[in-house]
């Protein structure tokens, strides 16, 4: 009886071709598996597979290249925003962009990061911001809050010792080469197709040469914070999205 | 009559006009002297709007290097330049791109350190050049010119090397060579490759994943130590052909001397005149230069100094070429080192009087 | 021929641009020539020189030992490179610039009065062209038709209308070069 209704008019999700059968290293509950689709599915829905160059970073998408069926480049830690902008000045006519983490991107790639952003170079920048070091075992970020403990932080982040949280993307929107910075997140379906447009948004703004876009995802990270995929979109919502107000901070595309 | 083609020119001037004419695809760097010509004269000929060269001038040196990384990555020919702190900061790059095998071209215009250092010519990033200069196994090619001329031609040469190993190479000059002006003859215009081009002789590269072939990913992570042991091992069967196949340098009057001043770069133009002097004493010295400083011409130097009564290294630092050119004499005779430093360029008398201090006696 | 110059002097005397003008006089003669600055962050009141050797063979070493001509613009410059000429050798030196003149006999010492003709002449800019002058007078390494020749190849074209006011200049130096 169920093969009765496995046919292709009954079609109602399918997985994007971009997307291999490699098995993700991604922990249950991550966020980045959903936010790689996303990236699968605009990509392909732009008809640009055959085009891009994507930039990973150092970090726990340091494998992204194993799951998108497209070029890629692994830059150095925090550097992809100059991996990129060395692609895309030589080759204007394809879709670069960079994925990249919260320590990549804030803390060891501020400089990389803010001056790509500034110089308007026509590349989306993806930003997962979970708030936590997830590669290297939970450690403190750029963005790990106050209060909330972490490897390097066991007691909870005290300004006074580790300094503040950074809301790079506040920075970035006061940037004149940034088109589009936004931030979202992908705990809900609602909040995932919100997510999908912001990045659509940011890729044609790059491929119509209209400056740098930065697509923050406020994300989980339920092995580092150490709590369950349900609680730990719970605390997100508790705690992250206060700090991280969710929403377009600047777009100037007419997109 | 003064061929229409002569121009006088500095050596860093001469990097500019070269990168373009050989066709090269963006240059990305950062203001540091002695060596920001470069960078100044390629803004001031808008390669941009004639060959369609991209010129950037990054956030830092590790910017730089990382466009490069980026550039070389999707098949371009891509180049940088900088002096001793400014190539320490790329050291990172340089080696990611070894690791990923992507041919890219650097330009150190040395000056003296440690640290800040000085601003005045040097050649202490001997060591730094040869060993690889990042963390791994890892070697760059490098030439090390000696006239504006060479300055010129090393560019493509230096392209072509890196193009045909996949592998970083480095032009490694100093403040003399760079700051100089001297007759040059520039190369012949050369187009930048089409994207046809590009596809056919960089099939590895990532610039989109055209047709259905794989995906191309630049990378040189690998978590598995059993792949990685391969890789590397790769990577020196690699080197091993570079040895066998690239090795260059220079002798003058070396048949009938007794002494053989070894010098590279700068300090090879003031060893000429040195040999010239030592003679007008009546001393029979020769001049060996290698010009690439690795692959070093180990074998070659063995050769040439066979019966020999001594060797003089001189090169302005304290001591760094004349470790391969012990290991390449290996005892046979005397090796002995003269080095001026923190930004003091030796002049042909001291380099005289040193070799017949320390050799003739 | 083959001769080994330094000039030295104050920044913003026209040192490095005598000695480029001196090359570029030498590319149009077809000889060899290296033209090495001391470069460093030098700005006017500073002290600059750079060294020109003009050859009809293949030039070894830009950087040198000793000199077949010093042309010193100040008293240090002068304390300094005074010793360094080899025998048999030039100095010329600038009055203006100098208090305790060169005492080697075993040179040949000229001076120019440069800064005063300049300040008679009215124009402080081309101090470095009569000292030019004075240097073709003594050691013609290349000839005045060279260097109007290189004056109109390095100028950049708006420039071209001084052209006649720094050969005037070079003119000058010729005549008032003097052996001491």
């Amino acid at each position: 009886m169920a093969n009765d209704i496995i046919s292709p008019e009954n079609l109602v999700y399918k997985k994007p071709t971009l997307m291999n059968d490699t098995t993700m290293h991604y922990c249950p509950g991550c966020s980045h598996g959903v936010v790689h689709k996303l990236v699968a599915e605009v990509i392909e829905e732009m008809g640009m597979s055959d085009k891009t160059i994507g930039v990973c970073p150092v970090g726990c998408a340091v494998f992204a290249y194993r799951y998108l069926d497209i070029d890629w480049q692994e830059a150095p830690h925090g550097r992809a925003p100059a991996v990129a902008t060395g692609v895309k000045r030589l080759w204007p006519d394809r879709l670069v962009f960079t994925y990249q983490g919260d320590g990549d991107l804030a803390c060891i790639g501020t400089a990389e990061t803010i001056h790509a952003l500034n110089r308007g170079e026509n590349i989306p920048i993806i930003f997962i911001n979970n708030a936590i070091y997830g590669m290297t075992g939970g450690q403190m970020a750029p963005t790990t809050l106050l209060g909330q403990k972490t490897a390097t932080c066991p007691y909870g982040r005290d300004p006074e010792l580790h300094g503040y949280n950074l809301n790079i993307t506040e920075l970035a929107s006061h940037l004149k080469g940034t088109c589009y910075v936004t931030r979202q997140s992908v705990d809900t379906v609602a909040s995932i197709n919100k997510a999908k447009r912001a990045i659509r948004k940011a890729f044609e703004a790059s491929m119509q040469g209209k400056g740098s876009s930065l697509i923050e995802i406020v994300a989980t990270c339920n092995s580092g914070w150490k709590l369950s995929p349900v609680k730990a979109n719970e605390w997100m919502r508790e705690n992250m999205f206060p700090e991280y107000e969710k929403g377009d901070l600047k777009d100037t595309t007419g997109l | 009559m003064v061929e229409q083609d002569v121009k006088l020119m500095k050596g860093n001037e001469a990097i500019a006009h070269a990168a373009i004419r050989c066709g090269a695809d963006g240059y990305f760097g950062y203001p540091i002297t002695p060596q920001s010509e470069i960078i100044e004269t390629l803004a001031a000929l808008k390669p941009w709007e004639t060959t369609g060269m991209v010129v950037l001038q990054a956030e830092s040196e590790v910017a730089s290097i990382n466009m490069i990384y980026g550039g070389a990555g999707a098949g371009k020919r891509v180049l940088t330049s900088s002096s001793s702190p400014g190539v320490a900061l790329m050291q990172e790059g340089i080696s990611y791109m070894a690791g990923a095998e992507l041919p890219g071209v650097f330009v150190n215009v040395q000056r003296g350190g440690p640290g800040l250092g000085t601003i005045q010519p040097s050649q202490s990033d001997y060591f730094q050049a040869t060993r690889g200069g990042g963390n791994g196994d890892y070697n760059v090619i490098v030439l090390a010119p000696n006239s504006v001329q060479e300055m010129a031609d090393f560019v493509d040469l230096a392209f072509e090397l890196a193009f045909k190993y996949r592998n970083p190479a480095m032009i490694l000059s100093d403040g003399v060579i760079g700051q100089m002006m001297e007759k040059v003859i520039l190369p012949p215009m050369k187009p930048r490759r089409t994207e046809e081009q590009i596809q056919k002789e960089c099939p590895w590269a990532s610039m989109g994943r055209s047709g259905d072939r794989k995906p191309n990913i630049i990378t040189s992570l690998e978590l598995k130590p059993e792949v990685m042991e391969v890789r590397n091992l790769h990577l020196q069967e690699k080197y091993r052909q570079i040895r066998e196949n690239e090795v260059r340098f220079e002798s003058h009057l070396c048949e009938d001397a007794d002494y053989v001043i070894v010098s590279f770069g700068s300090a090879a133009r003031i060893g000429e005149k040195a040999v010239e002097l030592a003679r007008e004493r009546g001393l029979k010295v020769g001049l060996f230069r290698p010009i690439t400083l690795w692959p070093f011409p180990s074998k070659q130097i063995a050769e040439l100094c066979k019966g020999k009564k001594g060797v003089l290294v001189s090169e302005i630092n304290a001591g760094q070429m004349v470790q391969d050119v012990r290991l390449a004499i290996n005892g046979a005779l005397p090796v002995e080192h003269f080095g001026r430093l923190g930004g003091i360029v030796p002049d042909p008398e001291e380099i005289v009087k040193a070799l017949e201090e320390k050799l003739v006696k | 021929m083959k001769k080994e110059i330094i000039i030295s002097g104050f920044g913003g005397q026209g040192v490095l641009s005598m000695g480029k003008i001196l090359a570029y006089s030498g590319l149009m003669e077809d000889k060899e020539i290296t033209w090495m600055p001391a470069y460093g962050p030098e700005q006017r009141g500073g002290t600059a020189n750079v060294t020109v050797i003009v050859s009809d063979d293949r030039i070894s070493s830009p950087i040198l030992s000793k000199y077949d001509v010093a042309i010193v613009l100040n008293q240090p410059s002068l304390d300094k490179f005074e010793p360094k000429v080899k025998p048999g050798g030039i100095l010329i030196y600038d009055g203006y610039g100098v208090i305790s003149p060169p005492k080697r006999k075993d040179i040949t010492v000229y001076r120019v009065n440069a800064m005063d003709k300049a300040a008679e002449m009215k124009n402080a800019k081309v101090f470095n062209m009569i000292v030019l002058g004075g240097l073709l007078k003594v050691c013609p390494v290349v000839s005045t038709d060279g260097l109007k020749k290189a004056l109109f190849k390095s100028l950049p074209e708006r420039h071209h209308g001084l052209i006649p006011l720094n050969m005037q200049a070079v003119e000058e130096g010729m005549k008032i070069i003097a052996q001491q």
